[in-house]
């Protein structure tokens, strides 16, 4: 058996540089082919990663407890039943990573020349900085100081829109759970910047405390928010949450919370399947036809090492090594490749000039290529496999050769 | 004992519109340790039954045993292991793997038989030099003459001591001196190894050395001749 494996091995590799040219010339469709597979993979996974990682630190965190109809009506009457105090000593010795508690309602913001609807976000930035989009030291003017800071942050496109400035007042209006009216003037203490353009429009930033004193809500908030190690992987956060907290609240998957982003990395996880399983389809015919033609000019010592007692499934095995060479040695040259083009670009490829289309699908204008070692086994497996099935074809017929007709056989 | 018997052989191949017999109810015995050589005009049939015999070829009807076992009704996996076990096959042309040198062309079916790797070394040089390729050994097919080559698929054919030798025209691509050389190894063979020949030739010289002497004329035995008692 191995001695025939030998044999088998010899024969296929010195057969697959018998005609070098066509080696060659399809070793080289293998390589890019890998290439484009494994490149466009990284671009789309860079790209999905950046979406999410943004929109997990904009709102969502990984994992978040609410009032159970908050999600559906999020407005201040469907406060967490919990005061904060309560909130902090349960969630402080757990461990996780990050969390924070937040109120977030809507309110309508008006300058001295024009008004706003937005999205009111209380925080303690201290807790908020590592979850935050919001690049704290890039703020101009200056972030929050703390829950009770007076001060209002908001984006700069917010306050074009507005036409304020930094050091201006603005009015913030919004409910108190009795449904009056709650409104108070503030100081804009700072203009942050965002990657995507829509999430300066979006938000303001005050102060936890100042919030809770403004909507009347003593020490209550909206939410909790905890930030895991992977955004793929929550389910162990979740269910230390869950653990943590009563049937009273709802705990929700980032997944949950933001529908869109999360059927949007299911999409992708099985668009980038889809893009591999397309390219090996074109590359398989290259494969096929240079295995066909192998096969055609070898029908003669085919029909020779069948006279001599090789085995119709020797014969199978010879063409079917010699194809997963050939896919081997252009697997190994196209994730070279590729890992030698995604390696440099991993700090980053500027696409500014598509920047308004970009922040269009919630993705910043500069792209992080990923090189995943997933996506590259996923790449060289559907590869392996697939090719290892292309090659049966062609195998099969060699192997079903009558010696004698093929020893014959004028060429 | 018998080494080959043939029953009641047919074979017709379609050729255009016309049938040709290229055997016709044909029956024969060689017995262990035969030297037979089978001649014919071009057309009479002596391929066709080396084929049959070997397994390379199914007949129309009739049976065929190889050391009493019946392998005309084997299957295609069967018959592989019974050639490369049994059989030594030297063919006309197109004899050699043109990616192997000589001596992996020799060693190929003791390779593929498990002989050891030691084995197959010292045997392959040993019949390499009986052939006269001494210090060719790493030559491939297309750096050898035909005659050079006729002697590696010789080589390659008698080197893992078959009981049974089918050679289609094996002195047809070579000079003289080499063609009886040759002669002499097979009768070496024959008389000393006990193995059994059979040989489709046109060659004078071979049938002259043959101890049985078997002429075809589409597809029928017309003649045979003992020449051992002759």
């Amino acid at each position: 058996m191995i001695n025939t494996l030998r044999i088998l091995t010899m024969l296929a590799w010195r057969n697959l540089w018998r005609n070098h040219r066509r080696t060659l010339i399809m070793l080289g469709a293998v390589v890019v082919g890998v290439w484009a597979m494994i490149f466009m993979t990284a671009l789309t996974m860079g790209m999905v990663n950046d979406m999410i990682e943004d929109s997990i630190s904009v709102l969502p965190g990984h994992v978040q407890v609410h009032h159970p109809d908050y999600l559906d009506d999020p407005n201040i009457t469907n406060l967490l039943p919990l005061a904060d105090a309560t909130i902090a000593e349960t969630f402080q010795p757990a461990g996780f990573l990050a969390w924070t508690t937040r109120i977030k309602v809507p309110a309508v913001i008006s300058s001295e020349r024009e008004s706003r609807g937005v999205t009111l976000l209380g925080i303690d930035p201290q807790r908020e900085e590592v979850m935050s989009f919001v690049d704290y030291g890039a703020v101009d003017g200056r972030f929050l100081a703390g829950p009770d800071d007076a001060g209002l942050v908001i984006g700069r496109k917010l306050a074009e829109n507005l036409e304020t400035e930094l050091g201006k007042r603005v009015v913030l209006m919004s409910q108190d759970p009795e449904n009056d009216i709650a409104d108070r003037g503030f100081r804009v203490v700072g203009l942050f910047t965002a990657d995507v353009q829509a999430y300066e429009e979006q938000y303001v930033f005050a102060g936890k405390k100042t919030v809770q004193d403004l909507l009347r809500v003593g020490d209550r908030v909206t939410s909790v928010v905890v930030l895991g190690d992977d955004y793929r992987n929550v389910d162990p956060v979740f269910e230390k949450v869950s653990a943590l907290v009563d049937d009273g609240v709802t705990v929700s998957r980032w997944t949950e919370i933001d529908t869109y982003l999360g059927t949007m990395l299911r999409v992708m996880d099985g668009f980038v399947i889809v893009w591999v399983i397309i390219i090996f389809l074109a590359l398989s015919f290259g494969l096929v036809n240079t295995l066909v033609m192998a096969v055609f000019e070898r029908v003669r010592e085919i029909g020779l090492m069948l006279a001599l007692g090789m085995k119709p499934s020797g014969i199978l095995g010879q063409i079917v090594i010699e194809s997963m060479m050939l896919l081997v040695i252009g697997l190994s040259l196209g994730n070279l490749l590729a890992w030698a083009t995604i390696k440099p670009l991993e700090s980053g490829i500027d696409i500014s000039v598509v920047a308004e289309g970009m922040a269009m699908m919630g993705a910043a204008s500069v792209l992080y290529p990923q090189l995943r070692l997933e996506d590259v086994i996923l790449a060289n497996t559907v590869v392996l496999i697939l090719g290892f099935f292309a090659s049966l074809s062609p195998a099969w017929r060699a192997s079903r050769f009558q010696p004698i007709e093929a020893i014959t056989k004028v060429n | 004992m018998t080494a080959v018997r043939c029953v009641d052989l047919c074979k017709t191949y379609r050729q255009g519109d016309q049938d040709i017999k290229a055997l016709d109810h044909l029956s024969i015995e060689v017995e262990d340790g035969g030297f037979v050589c089978l001649s014919s005009p071009s057309g009479g049939g002596k391929t066709t039954l080396l084929n049959a015999i070997g397994g390379l070829d199914k007949p129309d009807s009739g049976e065929v045993y190889i050391a009493g076992e019946r392998i005309d009704d084997l299957s295609k996996g069967d018959l592989a292991e019974l050639r490369l076990h049994r059989i030594g096959f030297v063919f006309q042309a197109f004899n050699l793997i043109p990616v192997l040198s000589a001596r992996e062309n020799v060693e190929f079916v003791m390779q593929v038989q498990g002989v050891p790797a030691s084995e197959r070394g010292r045997k392959s040089l040993e019949i390499l030099e009986e052939v006269g390729l001494e210090g060719l050994e790493d030559r491939l097919p297309s750096e050898m003459s035909g005659g050079q080559q006729q002697r590696v698929a010789v080589a390659r054919a008698i080197v893992s001591n078959p009981a049974l030798v089918l050679a289609d025209e094996p002195t047809a691509n070579l000079d003289s001196k080499t063609a009886d050389g040759l002669i002499d190894l097979f009768k070496h063979l024959n008389e000393h190894h006990g193995t059994t020949f059979i040989i489709a030739t046109h060659d004078q010289r071979v049938m002259a050395y043959a101890k049985r002497l078997v002429r075809m004329l589409d597809g029928r035995i017309v003649e045979e001749i003992d020449q051992n008692a002759a």
